[in-house]
This record gives structure tokens, C-alpha cells and sequence, in this order.
């Protein structure tokens, strides 16, 4: 990342990652990555620091502890574990 | 999802709109057992303390039962409550924000560019097991943690809880432009510092494979 058009580059990334940059631009990018290594090493990581966030992020649960207290407080005890 | 059942009642993502708003608790039961779950996870991964989360999960549907007689369905039901939960943990950490934070949180403006120096290693070849591994994740969370509360709540709401850029934008009174840039200052700077601690699992297994071999 030492040359003008990476640092350029770098502000783009994250939306070429999500596939929302028009025509132009992504085969700009592209066609810069060909030639870069380091900015292909970029684009990669960024997209698998964003993978490996949505993998470890389940939805869980709410402890059953804190569930009780949250009906509770909304007087909606009378629901508790009536739900899904 | 909006739409009309035969009998012309207003359904929001499955949910009466009617009923709600005429203060049905039966309803309204099933509305926080639907969505405590995601409200929580956004409370704890803001404010990384447990007990701060209860306070803005509760928070978030005391307000959401006040206030749903407003709720006018032009938002979906969940962008409406990631709206108040949002605006709830911001509130808890302008309320709690002490010096050290204050220090470790300069103002950002969105149209500063990302100039910041950049490593370089290409860690993905990574094995899935050590990218994953507990320690892994407890470097993950630490980093979201890090960063400052503007493009962390971007952050959570766009990848974590899956809103889209309109829905992230509608839920922080933001533009698609700011929300788009926020979220990649997020991610470059999430980038960076998996760098780092994954550049070490990597130096790390090939030294232990040079002195295998």
C-alpha cells in the first residue's frame, strides 16, 4: 500500500466487497488489483475480517435470567415461556 | 414486510399493527420474545458489559410500548426498535464516557479519508480452526470494542445484525453516504488489527513448522 492509487483504492474496498460499485469503477479496481499484490492481500482480508465477524456472530439467546427480568419489568409475566 | 390480511388488518412483518398499537400485552409478548434476542446482542456488543445491556434492553421495550401508538410503519417494526436500542446505548456511553475514552475518541468528520499506514500479511490461509479459535474471537471482539461508538453502532447494525445501508441510515438519522463510509472506516480498521494478531498466528506456525522440519 505505498503507492498513490492503493491509498486511492482503499476508501472503495469496502463497497467493491458488498458489489455495490457501478460498472466502471469495480473493472478500475480490477484491473489495478491484476497488477497489485498487496492490494489483492487487502481486499481479502477485509473480506474475510468481515466473514470470519457474520460466522462467530450467532443470533443466541437472551440468558434466561435477564428474559425473566425484561417480561417481568414489562409486566408481561404472565407470557413467560409462552414464546418460541 | 408490510401488508394486508383478507379482513384488511395491517400486518408489519407479521405482526398487528392494530393489535399493537391498541396495547394488546399478548401481542406485545411476542414482539420482545421475537426481537430481545437481536436487541441484546447490539446492547452487549456496544457496551460490552452485561448488566449495561439488560438496563438498555429494558429500556429499549419500555420505550417501544410508550411509544407505538406513534410508530406510523413507514420502517419496519425491527429498524423502528434497532432505532431506540441504538439511540439508548449511544446515550449510555455519551452519559458514561470519562476521560480515558474521551482521549481515545477524537471527533471524526466522514469525509476524512482512511490514512493510515497499512500491514500487509496475507493471514487467510489461515486454517478455519485457528481463525475461529477462542482466542480468536476474544481478539474479534476487542477490536469492535475499540472502536469509537459512531462507526461501531454502524459497524454492528450493517454486518453483525444485518440491516441494510437505507435501514442502518433510517435507524441513525444518517445518510447512505455517511453510513457507507462509516462502515468502511469500521471494517478497515477491524482489518488492521485482525492483522495484527493473526500476522502472529502466522509467523508463529510457520517458526513451529521450520523447527519441525
Amino acid at each position: 500500500m505505498n503507492d498513490k492509487t492503493c491509498h486511492e483504492l482503499l476508501n472503495s474496498l469496502s463497497a467493491y466487497i458488498d458489489g455495490e460499485l457501478g460498472q466502471d469503477v469495480c473493472a478500475q479496481i480490477e484491473s489495478h488489483l491484476q497488477g497489485c499484490e498487496n492490494c489483492r492481500i487487502v481486499v481479502d482480508s477485509l473480506r474475510k475480517t468481515v466473514y470470519l465477524y457474520q460466522a462467530t456472530s450467532e443470533p443466541g439467546k437472551v440468558p434466561q435470567d435477564v428474559h425473566e427480568r425484561l417480561f417481568r419489568c414489562l409486566d408481561l409475566d404472565e407470557f413467560l415461556g409462552k414464546g418460541s | 414486510m408490510n401488508h394486508e390480511t383478507p379482513e384488511g388488518k395491517r400486518l408489519v412483518e407479521d405482526f398487528s399493527l392494530e393489535a399493537l398499537r391498541g396495547g394488546d400485552r399478548a401481542e406485545f409478548a411476542r414482539l420482545v420474545e421475537s426481537y430481545s434476542a437481536r436487541i441484546y446482542r447490539l446492547a452487549l456488543k456496544m457496551l460490552n458489559n452485561p448488566q449495561d445491556a439488560e438496563d438498555v434492553l429494558q429500556d429499549t421495550f419500555l420505550k417501544a410500548f410508550r411509544g407505538l401508538h406513534n410508530f406510523d410503519g413507514r420502517s419496519s417494526l425491527s429498524t423502528w426498535l434497532y432505532r431506540i436500542a441504538a439511540n439508548e446505548a449511544l446515550m449510555f456511553l455519551r452519559r458514561n464516557k470519562h476521560i480515558i475514552v474521551s482521549l481515545d475518541e477524537p471527533q471524526e468528520t466522514d469525509d476524512q479519508t482512511e490514512g493510515e499506514p497499512m500491514q500487509v500479511i496475507d493471514w487467510c490461509c489461515l486454517p478455519e480452526e485457528e481463525l475461529m479459535s477462542s482466542e480468536a474471537r476474544a481478539v474479534l471482539d476487542k477490536a469492535v470494542e475499540a472502536l469509537p461508538h459512531n462507526l461501531r453502532v454502524v459497524f454492528l447494525l450493517r454486518d453483525i445484525e444485518g440491516l441494510s445501508t437505507l435501514e442502518t441510515g433510517e435507524a441513525l438519522n444518517l445518510s447512505e453516504m455517511a453510513v457507507k463510509t462509516r462502515l468502511s472506516r469500521a471494517r478497515l480498521r477491524l482489518r488492521e488489527m485482525l492483522t495484527g494478531y493473526y500476522g502472529e498466528r502466522l509467523a508463529h506456525q510457520r517458526q513451529e513448522r521450520k523447527n519441525a522440519g
